[in-house]
């Protein structure tokens, strides 16, 4: 095999890796529509076949590019799904579990081919499964009594009476299986032929589509040549009818369209005079389940403005759409944004290197024409590459949804394993964030739905008593606000018990129970992100072992975000993650201290003052400042970066207000040198270790400046025994 | 001479394979429909010596998709490939029937699509 054909393989290779990530999500979100829908009723059976399809074309690429373990587990998948849909095999809350387990064996199995590079890599094994799971049980579900239905060959005689074979011949076995259903419970079958321009019959198509479905079942569109022009095709749909004639027609006015009945009707069809309109409802029953209210606590606040489509479990499912949302769309490795991304940024600096020669050939030179058009050419730059910047931004950003969708799975696994019901209310999914973030947060978030589900949701005995619903509600919420993305999970459990809390810290030894005494309320509910001290009362499979709530806050830290908790006993329990809005390029107020140049992420700035030393107060040894009528404590970095240097504050001296979820702190500068866009890039490992920075970037002039981790610093300074660690000096740069 | 083939199939990787094992092995051009009308919408415009389609895919089928190309009275002429991962001996008759040329089941190697391809195109009996 040539060079060039051995490229062609393994671009394809990703094609098969992409598609099937592709492919899974969907599969899994249809799941969770279906579990949505078995709730109230009968998913639609076009649900079903959606699920079937998808396992059907994942056996046919993973089979096609050598991919074992995930051919065995979507042949399984495949198999139960075609008895499913066939109506041979009952559909229970079981079953379901069964099928949303095999999508994550089958995510951890793209994962692991992603990782190694190889199609039939090692699945590592999680806590309660065991790897890919080959071979999905059938046994599962269970299979229908005799009696469910008459064999199938019995059925297709029987259509072979009714229907004619032009239609029949070209069925596949589903189809063929749902117009049999359809025809034995003595339903109206009707033809109707429409004329499409082929240009735009996808558009055309999805139109009737809309206007038909809310009717009753589209068994299949049938092509056909009788227009006799190429341009033009003829499309007969065949059509299950639930509803009246008259309800047909009206779908159908103002549309041109022929109507031909194949099977009349046995029954009396459905009359509802508001399902004549398309527009009442096209979806399945799940959509008007979701819909309802949801039975919010009265702590939890109702969603900030909640948008159509924004609540997960109430996409639009319209048939047909979901090919051309996946076509429109491209997957990029997220490493070539970030190469893209240092690019802009070494274009930043050259854009500061150019501006400054621009500024001294206006002053020092004879020719200003020249120097006036240079800066009028380097402000185009200026902005070109401004426009650049936000474009790649806005590439890697990704709605939230996208990893709502995996809590939503889990959220129902933890809730059936706990057998306590949970009704998760989803709001904000559409909200954007760094597609980097949405990665590294779902294990942080999916802890703390999970804390929340299992210490925080009360037995439903419980509840009853407290007088709240038997079914609790968990909400997740995200919104943007400013240049930040807060995630909330709020639970309307018992909340957490303060004094159990710091009895654990006082066991623990974080705290001498005289320290305990004097802890406000905010300090005494950050002591769940020590290590070891759980919100539980006890310890269960679930939340008790593993990961605590402290890695939760490490994670989280480690993406410049914070987290906080708030509580009420009796009522529930909220935590918020602050987190911003991208980490790959940030705006930063560059500081200096002592001589050199610091950047301090402007999303963390609420403003910057001239500090007079006449205003600042000393309160029980710490300095503070009284800023329109709030204490602000100060923070002088140099001493905090361990400088030797100290003694009063100069006139001169600058405080940068650093502001994050609910806490300020004052930093003491000693001047403002400016405001630059910087590229964040990492420390070594040896300087890693000084974890008050974020990492270091270019500011022009080849000069380096050290990013502040200002959520760091501000933990840190707040940190319960504030002398007993500072932070190791740190090296000078520059 | 170059030939020209269609392939039909709504996974993007299944039609990047099999376009892929064609062109490195015949001199010819393939296009690439994602569904049963845009190959409908291609068709008339190319004139294709063989068309490759899947069965199961969304709004029309493959059957479908057969049923109207054999009846078409342009291109009545063309080869058709069927490939599906389908097992029933049922989906296969009728593929034949309605006027397949070959029923090639997934997973197949790019050698097999190819002399598929080869065997349909020469007028040669179709191998099983």
């Amino acid at each position: 095999m040539t060079k060039s054909k051995k490229r062609d393989m393994s671009k394809t290779m990703k094609e098969f890796l992409s598609e099937s990530q592709e492919l899974v999500e969907t599969l899994s979100r249809n799941l969770m529509d279906i579990d949505a829908a078995l709730k109230v009723g009968e998913p639609d059976p076009d649900m079903i076949n959606e699920v079937f399809r998808g396992w059907h074309t994942l056996k046919g690429l993973a089979s096609t590019f050598g991919a074992e373990t995930l051919t065995k587990l979507a042949h399984a998948e495949e198999s139960l799904l075609d008895e499913i849909r066939l109506g041979r095999v009952e559909l229970t809350a079981d079953a379901l579990d069964s099928l949303l387990e095999s999508v994550e064996a089958a995510i951890r199995t793209l994962n692991a081919i992603d990782a190694a590079g190889d199609v039939n890599a090692a699945v590592p094994a999680t806590l309660g499964s065991d790897g890919a799971k080959p071979a999905a049980g059938a046994g599962a579900a269970e299979t229908k009594g005799d009696g469910a239905r008459p064999p199938q060959a019995e059925i297709q005689v029987e259509l072979r009476e009714v229907v004619a074979s032009e239609v029949l011949e070209v069925l596949t076995e589903f189809e063929e299986h749902r117009l049999a259903i359809n025809v034995q419970q003595g339903r109206g079958v009707y033809r109707v032929r429409t004329r499409f321009a082929l240009q735009t019959i996808d558009a055309e198509l999805d139109a009737i589509k809309r206007r038909l479905k809310p009717l009753g079942e589209i068994i299949t569109y049938l092509p056909s040549t009788e227009s006799g022009d190429p341009d033009l095709l003829d499309i007969d749909v065949i059509l299950v009818l639930n509803e009246s004639l008259a309800a047909l027609d009206a779908a159908l006015d103002g549309i041109e369209a022929k109507r031909e009945q194949l099977v009349p009707p046995r029954v009396a069809p459905r009359d509802t005079a508001q399902t004549i309109q398309p527009k009442v409802s096209s979806k399945a029953p799940d959509e008007q389940i979701s819909r309802e209210p949801a039975p919010l606590a009265p702590n939890i606040p109702a969603p900030r403005e909640p948008k159509e489509g924004a609540i997960v479990s109430t996409r639009d499912r319209a048939a047909g759409t979901s090919l051309r949302s996946v076509s429109q769309s491209v997957r990029v490795d997220i490493g070539k944004l970030d190469r893209l991304m240092n690019a802009v940024g070494e274009l930043n600096i050259i854009r500061t290197a150019i501006a400054k020669v621009s500024d001294e050939l206006r002053t020092a030179m004879g020719r200003r024409d020249l120097a006036i058009e240079l800066h009028r050419v380097t402000r185009g730059f200026e902005r070109r590459l401004a426009e650049m910047r936000e474009g790649i931004l806005e590439v890697r950003m990704v709605p939230i949804g996208q990893m709502f969708d995996r809590l939503t799975r889990m959220t129902r696994k933890i809730s059936r394993s706990l057998g306590k019901e949970i009704h998760l209310v989803i709001a904000g999914a559409d909200t954007e964030v760094d597609k980097l973030i949405i990665e590294e947060l779902s294990d942080p978030l999916m802890h703390i739905i999970r804390n929340a589900i299992d210490h925080g949701v009360e037995e439903p005995s419980e509840r009853r008593e407290a007088g709240k619903p038997d079914v609790g509600t968990v909400a997740l919420t995200a919104y943007q606000k400013g240049n930040h993305v807060l995630i909330e999970v709020e639970d309307d459990g018992a909340g957490i018990d303060g004094e159990r809390i710091v009895a654990a810290a006082v066991l623990r030894g974080f705290l001498t129970p005289e320290q305990a005494g004097s802890l406000s309320e905010r300090e005494i509910l950050n002591l769940v992100f020590l290590p070891g001290v759980s919100t539980a009362k006890e310890t269960t499979e679930l939340s008790g072992r593993g990961v605590g709530m402290d890695v939760v806050k490490t994670n989280i830290s480690a993406l410049g975000g914070v987290v906080e908790v708030q509580t009420e006993l009796g009522i529930g329990t909220k935590f918020t993650i602050t987190m911003p809005v991208t980490l790959a390029i940030i705006p930063a107020l560059l500081v200096s201290v002592d001589g050199d140049t610091y950047a301090v992420p402007l999303n963390t700035v609420a403003e910057a003052l001239i500090l007079s030393p006449a205003d600042v107060e000393t309160v029980m040894g710490a300095e503070v400042m009284t800023l329109r009528g709030k204490t602000l404590p100060l923070c002088r970095l140099d001493r905090f970066f361990g400088r030797p240097r100290s003694g009063p504050l100069e006139e001169s001296s600058r405080v940068v207000v650093a502001s994050l979820g609910q806490r300020r702190l004052g930093l003491v500068v000693d001047n403002l040198v400016g405001q630059q866009d910087v590229v964040i890039k990492p420390l070594g490992e040896s300087l890693a270790e000084a974890g008050c920075f974020a990492g270091a970037t270019e500011i022009g002039d080849q000069r380096l400046s050290l990013v502040l981790d200002t959520v760091a610093i501000i933990e840190e300074f707040f940190a319960i025994g504030e002398e007993a660690s500072r932070p190791t000096p740190i090296p000078v740069v520059g | 001479m170059t030939s020209s083939y269609l392939v039909v199939d709504d996974s993007r990787a299944m039609r990047a394979y099999i376009a892929g094992a064609l062109r490195a092995s015949l001199d010819c051009r393939v296009d690439e429909a994602s569904s049963g009308f845009e190959a409908l919408r291609l068709f008339p415009r190319g004139s294709y010596d063989a068309v490759i389609a899947d069965i199961n895919m969304p709004d029309i089928n493959g059957f479908e998709l057969i049923r109207h190309l054999r009846a078409s009275v342009l291109k009545g002429g063309v080869a058709i490939v069927i490939i599906s991962t389908q097992t029933s001996q049922r989906d296969v008759d009728r593929a034949l029937e309605l006027g397949a040329n070959l029923f090639l089941r997934k997973p197949f190697t790019p050698e097999e699509i190819v002399r598929a391809i080869k065997s349909c195109t020469s007028g040669a009996e179709a191998a099983p």
